[in-house]
């Protein structure tokens, strides 16, 4: 509250309202709600019912109309509240429609019914979630799978990256040997080589290596991150070499300085690789795109997609779905900003 | 050799448990390697460290990088190489082909025009349009505010989203029954508008949903930029009393304009590649108002029922053309950013 008031109040100086305190407050206030209003809405809307979702305007919330089954009457009835005549407000069951006339009952007294103009009641209605969105979505589609490719596509990838990399970095960093420059000329001209100018020539390579429909066909290709390697060894460069000399005069083979040593010390690199690998490989899209072509292989973005495309979109499903894939990066986002942040802010790397 | 563990001092039982394995694994490697390390020396050890890496690298990276040249000189529609004709330059030659220079709807290869237009003008429009609001945040998030951290994070919020959620969450709010419509109902706007059906209004969604998505990353570098400008020239323009616009055109701007050069060529690098979020957001369509070239080249190569790898992998590598020379711009801004700071 005290974050907030001070926020509020601020001014520049001190002295009266200056303009750029206005440009901020009203820039600040507007971001908050354009950067994070179309997630809250998406979340909101994802625990809506179809009957809900189709409805304009919409409301925030996701609210059920109430209906009540009636004696004498088969099908359950919409219930509203009506004003009658002498002002006052009664619950009742509508049983048709004539015009802008409403036929009602009480659903206690179902004997008599009550002639009500339209404009006079309004829906009963009642908060509700609709979590069947989020629970039918993995019973009777895909969506379990999918998140499990997802899951071990995203895992193994972040795995493999970290170890690869580091190797590689520890070799660029801690060696004299020749070629040296040219490795690290190579690894940093692939930087500019991005998916979308060698995914044809590269798709024949994973069919050629049997990988078409593979999840390691996803996999592989992304690991050997230039960025990894260049994050990992601008850090590798800090850890003295002395303490290498040292491991070796004790008799430790390499592996163990590369294990024991160097790994622990460059834990912050490789924390930050961590995070950006999980946040890449769980967002990958064209490139699994390509490489899943059978329905239980895809990952959760390449089978949001499809099923989003499809004729008659379930926006119900869609929508849920869309949450749940956005939740790691949520969780991300809440706990881990700060190193991305800060990640960025460094290396100027995404 | 005695154990200089430093892993160990994360102390919880519980890691020491699940680490036990890994230590297991390491110790077992270390045998086999122990050996090598003897025939090859210390020094022979770092083209072990380094070949993994190389391996994968060379068979994903560089090797498509250079076929994709021979894919581009061969035609018909098989994929693998060994089953394709060679045809010299006809691919580039077909891209080329137009009645009228000026209309990219006489080439025969309009689809590749149309994509090479559109691609155009979406760049020029979201980079211009997204630096611009890039450099306003950054500007007022390096102001004294309360909870800084907090409103960075704000704006940093959907870069880490994936395309597809955030075509979805967009598509969702700009359909004709939804969020952003029943916004401006209530302003008594009651024609509803067709963002996602209308030629012009799709054009203008692809962008601002972009510029939504990736912002706050830009924000984020040229905040480091102003927060690395030091506090004593804004101390002494006060000192002298000069107005704030003056200090932000003479002392801001020249000093932010290496970050900012940066921050658009990697903009303008981003944005030729544009694809997954407009794929999800409008598939390219209505008609081809929103085709950009990447998917101009997924399509050409993998979607369409006429697909042409040779086609596409002609059309990549003038993309890549286009990606090197902004590259090696950007790198030249580097160097010279970086000889600035030796001096």
């Amino acid at each position: 509250m005290g974050a907030a008031a001070r926020f509020i109040l601020r001014r520049k100086g001190g002295k009266g309202w200056h303009w750029t305190d206005i440009v901020t407050w009203v820039w600040l206030t507007g971001g908050l709600i354009i950067m994070f209003g179309p997630a809250v809405w998406l979340g909101f809307s994802s625990f809506k019912t179809p009957a809900a979702l189709a409805e304009f305007p919409p409301s925030i919330l996701p609210y059920v109309t109430s209906q009540a089954t009636v004696e004498g009457y088969d099908k359950p009835l919409q219930l509203f509240n009506a004003k009658m005549p002498d002002g006052s407000t009664r619950v009742l069951a509508e049983v048709r429609r004539i015009g802008i006339m409403s036929q009602m009952v009480d659903p206690k007294a179902p004997g008599e019914i009550v002639r009500i103009n339209i404009n006079d009641r309004q829906p009963v209605r009642t908060l509700s979630f609709a979590t069947s969105n989020y629970t039918e979505p993995f019973v009777h589609f895909d969506f379990l799978r999918y998140l499990w490719n997802s899951v071990f596509v995203t895992v193994t990838a972040t795995l493999i990256t970290l170890v690869v990399n580091s190797m590689a970095a520890f070799a660029l960093s801690k060696y004299e040997f020749r070629g040296r420059s040219a490795a690290m000329l190579i690894i940093l001209a692939t930087l500019m080589v991005p998916l979308s100018v060698i995914m044809v020539p590269l798709y024949s390579i994973i069919s050629s290596l049997g990988l078409f429909n593979s999840l390691w066909g996803v996999i592989l290709p992304t690991v050997a991150t230039p960025t990894g390697v260049f994050i990992l060894r601008q850090y590798m460069l800090t850890i003295p070499d002395e303490l290498i000399d040292a491991a070796r005069m004790d008799k430790a083979s390499e592996w163990q300085i590369y294990w024991r040593i160097v790994l622990p010390l460059t834990a912050p690199a490789l924390a930050v690789l961590a995070i950006f690998s999980v946040v890449w490989r769980w967002n990958d899209f064209l490139w699994p795109l390509i490489v899943l072509s059978r329905r239980e292989l895809y990952t959760l973005q390449v089978g949001l997609s499809i099923y989003s495309g499809e004729l008659n979109v379930q926006w119900h499903f869609i929508l849920a779905m869309t949450v749940v894939t956005m939740i790691p990066v949520v969780l991300v986002f809440i706990f881990l900003q700060r190193f991305i942040t800060t990640g960025i802010a460094g290396t100027g790397l995404k | 050799m005695t154990s200089p563990s430093p892993t160990s001092s994360s102390s919880s039982r519980l890691g020491a448990l699940l680490m036990a394995p890994v230590n297991a694994l390491m110790r077992l490697i270390d045998v086999p390697l122990r050996g090598l390390q003897k025939s090859t020396g210390i020094g022979g050890m770092a083209a072990f460290f380094l070949a993994p890496n190389m391996l994968i690298f060379g068979i994903f990276v560089l090797l498509p990088l250079v076929i994709n040249f021979v894919y581009s000189m061969t035609g018909g529609t098989a994929f693998f190489l060994a089953e394709r004709n060679f045809v010299g330059g006809e691919q580039y030659a077909r891209l080329f082909t137009c009645q009228n220079y000026l209309d990219p709807m006489s080439c025969q290869e309009d689809a590749f025009w149309t994509a090479v237009g559109n691609t155009f003008w979406f760049v020029i429009l979201q980079v211009a349009l997204m630096i611009l609001t890039a450099l306003i945040t950054a500007l007022i998030l390096n102001r004294d505010l309360a909870a800084r951290s907090f409103w960075r994070a704000v704006f940093f919020f959907p870069v880490l989203l994936s395309p597809v959620v955030v075509g979805l969450i967009w598509k969702w709010i700009l359909q004709r029954q939804g969020l952003l419509n029943f916004i401006l109902f209530q302003f008594g706007d009651t024609e509803p508008y067709t963002w996602l059906t209308d030629r012009t209004w799709t054009f203008a969604a692809t962008i601002g949903v972009s510029i939504w998505a990736h912002m706050g990353f830009y924000a984020l570098i040229l905040l480091a930029g102003l927060q690395a400008i030091p506090k004593d020239l804004y101390e002494a323009a006060e000192m002298d009393g000069t107005k704030p616009a003056r200090v932000f055109w003479r002392i801001t701007l020249p000093l932010l304009a290496p970050n900012l050069l940066v921050v658009v060529v990697l903009a303008l690098i981003r944005a030729v590649q544009i694809f997954d979020e407009v794929y999800v957001l409008t598939g390219g369509g209505p008609g081809t108002s929103t085709l950009y070239l990447t998917q101009y080249i997924y399509e050409t190569g993998f979607a369409s029922a006429l697909r042409n790898p040779g086609l596409a992998a002609a059309a990549s590598i003038l993309m890549g053309s286009v990606l090197v020379v902004l590259t090696l711009i950007q790198l030249g801004i580097g160097r010279k950013n970086e000889n600035k700071g030796k001096r």
